[in-house]
């Protein structure tokens, strides 16, 4: 059976508007006060039709809306992309449809008319439980109006997951292990934690280079944190299946795994990257018009997409590996070299193995939780 | 042919960034020697390199026709000459082919290093001298600063001096006008026999060896047979040209023209820059005074990235030889680094520009090690060896003494840093030999071993007098010191690239200094790794590298798939960079930087 049919096939929106920008953010976000609501969902139903006819009968197994703050858009604009996407193309009976949402109480208020839209999962930016440290990481909303959209998201939708970020500037262990204990009951089946990364092109990255952004956790403290992170969410009946995301088992988000386990999806919207099987068997990437303003002047000549690459087997092979053993299961062994041509190395395989870094059950490699906490070396060794 | 009173020969002397190149651009475009769709800017620095880090690595000349305000027509001979101290002696051959130099200061910083060096080498080639003050419509120009600067410290009446902007061409048909009023006419004998001077040669893939001289007395023809008065070797001239900067053919050449010959000249180190050249038959008696030969003084390896590439850098280094007879080179066989070529050169920048040439032009990557100089063995059976490479040490108890070259530098300084070149050089182990005053410049000489000055001290020269000293050095002897051999050893495996030889005094200053250097420049690896150097079985500083925990992307979703594997080639090529020592990996990167540091 091809890939793309295991691993599900996927629709991702990209929504590029903000109210205002993150000093950590290096997603494609905008701040504009000038959206015209109707013109954008007019383009982004012209991107789906065009798409369908590339992807006759496929089944769709995920719609996510992110950005950007796509709990921005208008809920008639969500419920008009939901509506076409599931005329176009069949949908799964337990079909994932996510929102990214921000807890600031206006998007909390429309929850109910995102969820009659056909919204049934949110994934929402908490990022922090306390008031500093939200103001240090430029966020709009407090932690008082966080814990309230939590609790609104469980009651409106089937499923809610919420981010946090951690090892953020000052921040102890202790002070990391108290908040995380607290966000595990809050949390429903699902959330994610990230460690701050600072990226270049951002606020945080201009003053980490200037020596500006001071108390960032040494790399043996942050790597404690996430050990502990990881202890004590399983402990909590919430296991890590993925480098930054922890569920209760069955709850995993099943977007996110098709991009885990490289299935296809289509990248709509400004900046969107996708995955495309033709009926060939042939695999491409493609990726949207980034600037806003590019993207709908493209799309209402007719453009779904600004490049598309062909992935040669090696490419394909590689992504495999990149985005398979961010999950707990890992890669099927099997399926690399189906892919690739050729197994995978065991001069490579072996010296990471002896070191206790990666395992193979079942035929499937996968790390180890040392070797996960030091996945861009494992990685770099299997491939570079 | 052209009257000798119609000819000046003159070159340019200027510190670096002091429009050198942009005013050679302004008097060939106004002359209109080069069509100006032809121009291009530092028409004369023709290597990318030159351009690039503007600096002139080779002599060049330029024939410009100019018709004066006497209303006669005036050829002159502009020899555009390097101004790096490393080719100083590129400098003074090209000096000693020309009557007269304009000086060219810039108005804004006055005279700063190399002018010095080079203004004096003028003045000894008998220069008339012309000064030039460049950039004065910068908002931070002060001519008159600069005029009292160049009496001052120069010793040069510079009342006179033309007031120029190369950039806009204000003041450049007064510069032309002074080059033929101030500047003297060549002298010279048209019914002598033949005497020109070698004043450079290089290869050029057509026409093969082209050499450039300057007629002192008689003519040369085309078609004339000419004898070599050093090597004895007699050619024919196939090619007789004058350069504009193209060439352009001329039946011949008379006493005072500069231009250029070929005749089945093979390589470049066939010809003796400076030699004399006369004719076959009937020639003249007493040759040129000559040059001696540019001598390599640093010496390095060169080593493939990927070893797949050793033919390549071995055809490359032939080729570039062809065309600078002062880069030696012989084969090399590294533990750690495979095969490869130990290469002499004249100073750390030559290194530095063949290196890239390397790189570049034959698209090559490299790696290189620690500069060294040559240094002999007095052995206890009387024997002496040269030691050019740290590697080839032998065993202690085999040797009685070692000795090393030294020079006698001398460096001019603006009183206000001379505190920081005494330290600097007392820290390189100088001896003061005299310090004088000219106006507000102090004049240092100091005796210093030519090891301590090939890594990195023009650059600390330059950076704590902020440019203002002026560096130039002769080898004087070589001398006994307390000389041992340091090694490095990373993760309890010796690197033989990284070995050097130190003094002892000095040994846990700099064996500190490069383990200290070393830990921030290889990276962490999944097990600690100790970094040592030793002397002998000693170890004398110790540093160790602590083993990495995490190294993991946090987010990593559809879009990052590609950003990933993108990535992934950087590693992959960059991992083509990295030396396996052992278990440990350390970057191309590391072998370069580790031997740029203060101490």
């Amino acid at each position: 059976m091809q890939r793309w049919q295991q691993a599900g096939f996927g629709l991702y929106v990209h929504w590029p508007f903000c109210q205002s920008k993150c000093p950590y953010c290096d997603f494609n976000s905008h701040v504009s006060d000038a959206v015209d609501h109707s013109e954008w969902a007019a383009a982004y139903l012209n991107d789906l039709r065009r798409y369908a006819l590339e992807t006759p009968g496929r089944v769709l197994s995920s719609i996510f809306f992110g950005g950007g703050t796509p709990s921005l858009m208008r809920p008639e604009t969500v419920a008009a992309i939901v509506d076409e996407a599931v005329k176009l193309w069949t949908p799964a009976n337990d079909i994932e449809i996510t929102l990214e949402a921000n807890p600031t109480s206006v998007e909390i208020g429309r929850f109910a008319e995102f969820r009659l839209a056909g919204i049934n999962r949110v994934s929402i930016g908490i990022q922090a439980l306390n008031d500093t440290d939200l103001r240090r990481l430029g966020r709009m909303h407090d932690a008082r109006e966080a814990r309230k959209a939590i609790e609104v998201s469980q009651a409106v939708f089937d499923r809610s997951s919420f981010d946090l970020i951690y090892a953020r500037q000052d921040q102890s262990i202790s002070a990391w292990e108290a908040e995380l204990r607290d966000a595990l009951s809050l949390a429903a089946g699902h959330l994610s934690l990230y460690q701050l990364t600072i990226e270049p092109g951002t606020v945080f990255g201009a003053r980490f280079e200037r020596g500006l952004l001071q108390g960032l956790p040494v790399e043996d403290v942050a790597a404690d944190m996430f050990e502990l992170t990881q202890g004590i969410c399983e402990a909590h009946g919430k296991p890590a299946y993925e480098i930054s995301n922890h569920a209760r088992p069955g709850e995993e988000s099943r977007h996110n795994m098709i991009y885990w386990r490289c299935g296809d999806f289509l990248g709509i919207g400004p900046g969107a990257h996708g995955r495309l099987t033709d009926a060939a068997g042939q695999r491409y990437a493609t990726v949207a018009r980034h600037m806003p303003g590019d993207w709908l002047k493209a799309n209402q000549a007719g453009a779904t997409h600004d490049g598309r690459e062909m992935l040669s087997q090696d490419a394909q092979a590689t992504e495999l590996l990149l985005m398979g053993m961010r999950v707990n299961s890992g890669v099927d062994l099997t399926e690399y070299q189906t892919i690739s041509g050729a197994p995978l190395s065991p001069t490579r395989l072996e010296p990471l193995r002896a070191q206790g870094l990666v395992e193979i059950t079942n035929g499937r490699l996968h790390t180890t939780p040392s070797g996960r906490l030091v996945l861009n070396w494992v990685l770099k060794e299997l491939l570079a | 042919m052209t009257q000798l009173d119609l000819i000046r020969n003159f070159s340019i002397v200027a510190h670096i960034d002091h429009g050198k190149s942009t005013l050679a651009d302004r008097l060939i475009q106004l002359t209109g020697t080069v069509a100006a769709r032809d121009m291009k800017a530092q028409m004369l620095d023709s290597m990318d390199i030159e351009r690039e880090r503007g600096i002139t690595i080779k002599a060049n000349t330029v024939r410009i026709e100019y018709p004066a305000k006497d209303g006669k027509t005036y050829i002159l001979n502009l020899i555009d000459t390097p101004g790096h101290v490393d080719f100083a002696y590129e400098v003074s051959r090209s000096m000693r082919a020309v009557e007269g130099s304009l000086l060219v200061v810039d108005a804004s910083q006055g005279v700063e290093a190399q002018t010095l060096a080079n203004v004096y080498q003028a003045l000894d080639a008998g220069h008339e001298i012309v000064p030039v003050l460049n950039k004065i419509d910068l908002p931070a120009a002060e001519p008159e600063r600069v005029k009292a600067q160049i009496e001052d410290v120069i010793g040069l009446d510079a009342s006179d001096a033309i007031n120029i902007s190369a950039k806009s061409g204000l003041g450049i048909p007064d510069v032309l006008e002074a080059i033929v009023t101030r500047l003297p006419a060549p002298k010279g004998d048209r019914d002598a026999p033949l005497k020109a001077m070698l004043v450079d040669s290089w290869y050029d893939s057509y026409l093969g060896v082209v050499v450039m001289i300057r007629v002192i007395d008689g003519v040369i023809r085309k078609g004339d047979r000419i004898r070599m008065m050093q090597t004895n070797a007699v050619y024919g001239v196939d090619k007789l040209a004058v350069l504009k900067p193209q060439m352009v053919d001329i039946d011949e050449l008379g006493p005072g023209e500069i231009g250029i010959w070929t005749g089945s000249i093979k390589q470049v180190r066939d010809t003796r820059v400076g030699d004399t050249i006369t004719s076959e038959k009937k020639g003249c008696e007493t040759p040129l005074p000559g040059f001696k030969p540019a001598q390599p003084v640093v010496f390095c390896g060169l080593f493939p990235v990927d070893a797949a590439d050793f033919e390549d850098l071995r055809d490359a280094i032939e080729k570039l030889q062809l065309n600078d007879a002062s880069f030696s080179s012989e084969m090399e066989t590294s533990a750690a680094l495979g095969f490869g070529f130990r290469c002499g050169f004249l100073g750390l920048l030559h290194l530095e520009v063949i290196r890239d040439r390397l790189e570049r032009e034959y698209d090559l990557d490299l790696i290189t090690t620690a500069p060294s100089v040559v240094f002999k063995l007095h052995m206890k059976d009387g024997e002496v060896r040269d030691l050019h490479n740290p590697a080839d040490m032998p065993d202690l108890t085999y040797i009685d003494h070692i000795t090393e070259p030294r020079i006698k530098a001398t460096i001019m300084v603006p009183d206000d840093y001379l505190g920081d070149i005494l330290k600097l050089c007392q820290d390189r182990r100088g001896i003061q030999l005299d310090l004088s005053y000219a106006g507000s410049r102090a004049m240092v000489v100091y005796d210093l071993p030519l090891a301590e000055v090939v890594f990195d001290f023009y650059d600390r020269l330059k950076s704590v007098t902020k440019g203002y000293a002026s560096f130039d050095y002769v080898i004087s002897e070589y001398r006994e010191d307390f000389l041992v051999k340091m090694s490095i050893l990373v993760n309890e495996e010796p690197v033989d690239a990284l070995s050097m030889m130190v003094h002892r005094d000095r040994a846990e200053m700099r064996g500190r200094a490069m383990v200290e250097k070393l830990k921030e420049l290889i990276p962490r690896h999944m097990f600690k790794i100790p970094i040592q150097a030793a002397i002998g079985a000693r170890v004398i500083a110790r540093e160790t590298l602590s083993a990495m925990r995490k190294d993991v992307t946090a987010k990593c979703y559809g879009g990052d798939a590609t950003r990933k594997r993108k990535l992934l080639d950087k590693q992959k090529a960059g991992k083509k960079r990295m030396r396996q020592f052992g278990k440990v990996e350390i970057p191309q990167e590391a072998f370069i930087s580790a031997l740029k540091m203060d101490g």
